[in-house]
């Protein structure tokens, strides 16, 4: 029950409270860009989604089994090579390196799979595939992970990892899907002509942040009425 | 840049005002609306960048002729990922407050898009010294972007310049500018000014 728990308060974390466009800043390019329509932005907002979860769980699995402290496949290595058992493997410094090329190869693998199996879905946004792989919030969502794979006592799970980056991704598609909206209604507007286009654009996020900063509290709350709740 | 190969001081100029990474390309938003809640923040922000994008560009302008047309944007990120792994640990090392400030933008350098913009549509194709011209431009440029919205946020909102009160204490904080909203407000505002002087200094030099 408590890790449901956990669970749910971590999706709902990275998706509304600390929405990953409007609180943590990563993920702009795409946002500002790409969010001119409401079907290109939903769109992206999916294909980002899935690279999100593909890449969390690649980079899960490094972090866990090879990149952080004490983890069991290098140590095993280093003592299979007769090396002295007491010293701490932390190959953590290949992380950065290792997050990109995992990213990287993701998101070319997304690239085949989407036009070999949907030709359709491949001619509509297949050009912002390869933008993906600079997005920030793939990026941000493998660090997350990895400040969480460093202490000792609650290390995370995959399920922890996934619900981060799935819930981020979520957020990410609530936030451009919700722009997109407002800027279709922008082209109709009257906008001065030194904000036309990104100024305008970077207001309108503004207003929507300070929406989203009404859902601060919410996960502290939800997790109270909770206890209460399975305490009877 | 109408001409088809500017000199090293024509880039260099260009990426201050004409071509700013940030007020003109668009580009490297994540970190300039993350990191500007203040002054100290920005320039060190500033400071990783420029030194990321420096020896980026350097590499990158030295393998030209290694480099492969598909597996290009992967040599970037890999070399610009080294550099940024060095900048990191060297942050953390030396500056831990500030490292822990900035926590995850400092990686996030790494998809930074005016670096991997600047390695595409320069250093890979022009020889070494029209890149290091390039990044020091782009590099005070981004410095001077990150400075002016740090310059408005921290003293409009918290009533300082680089941690030293600046107004007097009667100045009612305008406390939304440190928050997020106030990041993406800033920006767009200062946007729009610059635009509007842009478009003005085109009219009048037209005019004349």
């Amino acid at each position: 029950m408590d890790t449901i728990v956990s669970l749910f308060l971590i999706f709902i974390g990275a998706a509304l409270i600390n929405n990953f466009v409007l609180h943590y800043f990563v993920g702009i390019c795409p946002f500002i860009g790409v969010s001119r329509r409401v079907d290109l932005a939903f769109g992206m907002g999916c294909a980002v989604t899935f690279v999100i979860g593909i890449a969390a769980t690649l980079s899960w699995t490094l972090t866990f089994y090879i990149l952080r402290p004490e983890a069991p496949l290098s140590a095993w290595l280093w003592n299979s090579m007769g090396a002295d058992p007491t010293t701490v493997v932390d190959l953590s410094i290949l992380s950065y390196i290792a997050y990109i090329f995992v990213i990287a190869s993701s998101v070319q693998f997304v690239e085949m799979y989407v036009k070999k199996f949907f030709p359709s879905l491949h001619r509509s946004f297949g050009v912002f595939l390869p933008l993906i792989s600079t997005n920030c919030a793939i990026l941000f969502a493998c660090l997350e992970i990895m400040k969480n794979l460093q202490g000792g006592d609650q290390l995370w799970g995959l399920h922890h990892a996934l619900a981060l980056s799935l819930g981020g991704g979520v957020g990410f598609t609530i936030a451009i899907v919700i722009m997109a909206g407002l800027r279709e209604e922008l082209e109709l507007c009257d906008v001065p002509k030194a904000l036309k286009g990104p100024g305008i654009a970077l207001l309108v996020a503004g207003i929507l942040a300070m929406a989203f900063m009404g859902f601060t509290g919410v996960d502290r709350g939800v997790a109270d009425a909770i206890r209460t709740l399975t305490q009877h | 840049m109408a001409s088809s190969s500017p000199s090293p001081a024509e880039r260099f100029i260009a990426g201050i005002l004409p071509e700013n990474p940030i007020y003109r390309q668009l580009l490297g938003m994540c970190p300039t609306l993350a990191v500007t809640n203040s002054l100290k923040p920005a320039l060190t922000m500033a400071a990783a960048t420029a030194f990321v994008l420096l020896c980026a560009n350097i590499s990158i302008s030295l393998i030209r002729p290694l480099l492969k047309p598909h597996l290009r944007i992967l040599i970037f990120t890999l070399t610009i990922a080294t550099f940024v792994t060095i900048a990191d640990r060297v942050l953390a090392a030396y500056l831990y407050e500030m490292s822990k400030q900035l926590g995850p933008y400092v990686p996030l350098i790494i998809v930074n898009c005016i670096i991997i913009s600047r390695c595409e549509a320069c250093s890979s194709k022009q020889p070494l010294p029209h890149a290091v011209a390039d990044a020091v431009g782009m590099g005070i440029g981004f410095a001077l972007a990150l400075s002016s919205l740090a310059f408005v946020r921290e003293l409009l909102g918290m009533g300082s310049l680089f941690g030293y009160q600046v107004l007097p204490s009667s100045w009612p904080n305008w406390g939304i500018l440190v928050l997020p909203p106030g990041a993406f407000l800033t920006l767009g505002v200062l946007l729009g000014a610059v635009n509007a002087w842009t478009a003005r200094r085109k009219a009048r030099v037209q005019s004349n």
